[in-house]
């Protein structure tokens, strides 16, 4: 069994520590706030001795994706970190890195997109590479984060996988705050993510192989996006299968989602990352208060869990989906269209309202959860209809 | 050097088949390259473009030794990424620490003086044991021959129209392999595929050194200036005996003419053979002509004063 070691660290510290003991045989990484702890850490063990890994400080985003591609068909473990505008420069990249299914493990350090250039978190990053075929896994916290990062490098280079894993933490709030975190051995989390066995490795040259061929002409190009959609279908069980498997060593429990209170709650409050504390702290105050609220927090953002999603919030006389992104000109943002979706099938109709909220790091206080919640118990006792999209405590005047 | 009796024994990693045009000078340039590769494997990188798209339509690839195409501005990072891996897999005990291999990058000017230009500088400055190489031909001819900063002054493109308010393109090129040698890096050559053993053996010079090594290979397009096929390697040979291409090295930092031009032949023996410039001969672009051999005279004479033996 693993040995535990608890710390007050920061979500960055921790996952350049996860990805040190994943032993990466490359990273390629380009700085970027609030990212920029990782890559130093990292910068750090290189300098120190402590990981074998092949450190590229490469000049822009771009080449970072570019580099850890050519890595990665090299054959070798790859990982890098980025946030915002970095991602934004990588896109054309990230989904090059799916295309040609190649298992590089990536953290984004959520923060809001220019313009207006902001530096604070929000997920409209993230939520703009959500089309690019990355498996995407959300920390709510520190130890969140330690925990995806090592669980993507297993998800990414399972053979029913091979796909670039994104493990995403919210800037500041996650990346920077001092929180309690458990790290394991090292040794035990290298038995747990294993070697990497390469497939059609460019380094193996008895076998010369044609990365990145042209599928176009009528060629195969449709198919073999049905695989990659298979491949991302595949990890849903490889997820839970590599989440039950990294619970019983950790004692922390993985589900692609968490629920608070849902046993017998009537209204809630669907969430991704850091704000998910927010709203249980809140909802446990209503609890006291013999309301029955519950909170479902997304862990696994793609492949998106519909199914959970519907059994867990079935039956709810009101749901509430907090998003710190936009998808200007849709109904709401990222999540809440997700949500509705998955709750389409259901044979009752659950309401549900869309809130935009946090962007920019706009401060998450708790009065903003307790709105929620008090619009959830009007619209749950017929007093309220859903309210449309609602910018959750925008200033009148800016 | 190897001489061209021991070329023609050597493999040739390219293979036929391909579906570039006849007379097309990137395959040239490829070809003459890797001969100067040696024995060790070589992974090749390639950007977008002809060279790419003509030698890799599934399910077929011309090339037996291993390939990676990424995108059009990242060749060079991408094959970095691929010698970083061989760095931390031999220091993971995955590789054998005494194996040996060859990196290259191609790239076309589109994708190596433009929108490769910062992936290119960063490789170089990171010193990467690579070598990249640009086969220009000037101007985007996997597009439909769109202007580029290698796109001669003067040269017709599809974004450089001929009319009556403009001449072609009205700037002038980038010089780019000042640029590469203004990195400081172990190696820089221009060449052309007109000089074969000229080209081989820088090549092998590139591969030789240990770190970043910039090779810029004149590689003519019949398709996009105009010419006939058969045409591609004269044109090639005016290119440098009229100065307008010189041939020369730049080792660790040291300027040397490697194909000396004793009577530099008028910069019109390149034009005007070629569709792209036609138009430079209509009554009225005298002066665009003189500014162009100007240009030329000038550039040379500022290479030539770099170049101590000259």
């Amino acid at each position: 069994m693993p040995t535990h070691t608890t710390l007050a660290a920061t979500g960055n510290s921790v996952v350049a520590e996860a990805m040190r003991q994943c032993k990466p045989n490359v990273m390629a990484a380009y700085p970027i706030t609030p990212q920029t702890t990782i890559v130093e850490e990292f910068a750090g063990f290189v300098a120190k001795g402590k990981t074998d890994c092949e450190y590229v400080t490469v000049e822009s985003e771009h080449s970072a994706m570019s580099a850890c591609i050519g890595a990665s068909a090299a054959g070798a473990r790859v990982m890098t970190a980025t946030s915002s505008q970095g991602l934004a420069l990588m896109w054309e990249e990230l989904h090059i890195a799916s295309g040609m299914r190649l298992p590089i493990v990536m953290a984004n350090a959520n923060r809001a997109l220019s313009a207006p250039i902001n530096i604070h978190c929000d997920h409209s990053d993230i939520m703009g590479a959500r089309d690019t075929g990355w498996v995407t896994l959300f920390a709510e916290t520190a130890q969140e984060a330690y925990d995806n990062t090592i669980m993507a490098t297993r998800i990414a280079e399972h053979p029913d996988v091979m796909l670039p894993v994104m493990s995403c933490l919210d800037g500041f709030i996650t990346t920077h705050s001092i929180d309690r975190v458990s790290v394991m051995d090292d040794e035990s989390v290298a038995g747990f993510v294993g070697e990497y066995e390469p497939r059609n490795a460019l380094l193996e040259t008895g076998t010369p192989v044609t990365h990145g061929a042209f599928a176009g002409l009528g060629g195969p190009y449709f198919e073999f996006k049905k695989q990659q959609r298979e491949a991302i279908e595949n990890a849903r069980a490889v997820v839970s299968a590599v989440g039950a498997e990294y619970s019983a060593l950790s004692g922390r429990p993985f589900g692609a989602i968490e629920t608070w209170g849902m046993d017998d709650a009537e209204v809630a409050l669907v969430v991704i990352g850091s704000t998910a504390g927010n709203a249980r702290a809140v909802a446990r105050h209503l609890r006291a208060d013999g309301k029955k609220v519950g909170v479902v927090k997304v862990r696994v953002w793609r492949p998106f869990p519909y199914a959970d999603l519907a059994a867990a919030l079935k039956g709810m006389k009101a749901v509430a989906v907090l998003d710190r992104a936009e998808s200007f000109g849709a109904e709401g943002g990222p999540l809440y269209l997700e949500v509705r979706s998955a709750l389409y099938d259901l044979e009752t109709r659950v309401p549900v309202v869309g809130y935009i909220y946090g962007l920019g790091g706009s401060d998450v206080k708790l009065e903003l959860m307790e709105r929620v919640f008090s619009d959830l118990a009007d619209i749950a006792a017929g007093t309220a209809a859903p309210a449309g999209l609602v910018y959750l405590g925008a200033r009148e005047e800016a | 050097m190897a001489n061209l009796k021991e070329l023609t024994h050597r493999e040739d990693r390219l293979a036929g088949g391909h579906r570039l045009c006849a007379g097309c000078g990137a395959s040239i340039a490829v070809r003459q390259v890797l001969l100067g590769a040696g024995e060790d494997p070589v992974v090749v990188g390639c950007a977008t473009g002809c060279l790419e798209v003509s030698t890799t339509i599934y399910p077929y690839s011309s090339w037996k030794t291993p390939f990676i195409h990424n995108a059009f501005e990242n060749s060079a990072a991408t094959i970095s990424g691929v010698e970083a891996a061989f760095k931390g897999l031999k220091r993971a005990g995955k590789i054998p620490a005494d194996k040996t291999m060859k990196f290259v990058a191609f790239g076309g000017d589109g994708g190596t003086y433009d929108i490769g230009l910062q992936a290119l500088s960063g490789a170089m400055e990171r010193g990467h044991d690579m070598v990249y190489v640009c086969y220009d031909n000037g101007a985007y001819m996997n597009t439909g021959i769109q202007r580029s900063s290698a796109t001669p002054k003067g040269a017709w493109a599809t974004t450089a129209e001929v009319g009556a308010a403009q001449q072609g393109k009205i700037q002038r090129r980038k010089d780019l392999t000042q640029i590469m040698a203004a990195h400081g890096i172990p190696y820089v050559a221009q060449a052309s595929i007109s000089h074969w053993k000229d080209l081989t053996t820088k090549a092998e010079k590139a591969f030789a050194v240990e770190g970043p090594a910039f090779l810029n290979v004149f590689a003519p397009c019949p398709r996009g200036w105009r010419i006939p096929s058969s045409q591609s390697v004269e044109i090639a040979k005016l290119a440098v005996q009229t100065g307008f291409w010189p041939l020369y090295e730049v080792v660790d930092g040291e300027f040397r003419h490697t194909v000396k031009v004793h009577n530099r032949k008028p910069i019109e023996e390149f034009l005007r053979p070629q569709g792209r410039f036609r138009h430079l001969f209509s009554p009225g672009n005298e002066e665009l002509l003189a500014e162009i051999q100007g240009d030329v005279d000038r550039a040379w004479d500022r290479l030539m004063a770099r170049c101590p033996q000259a």
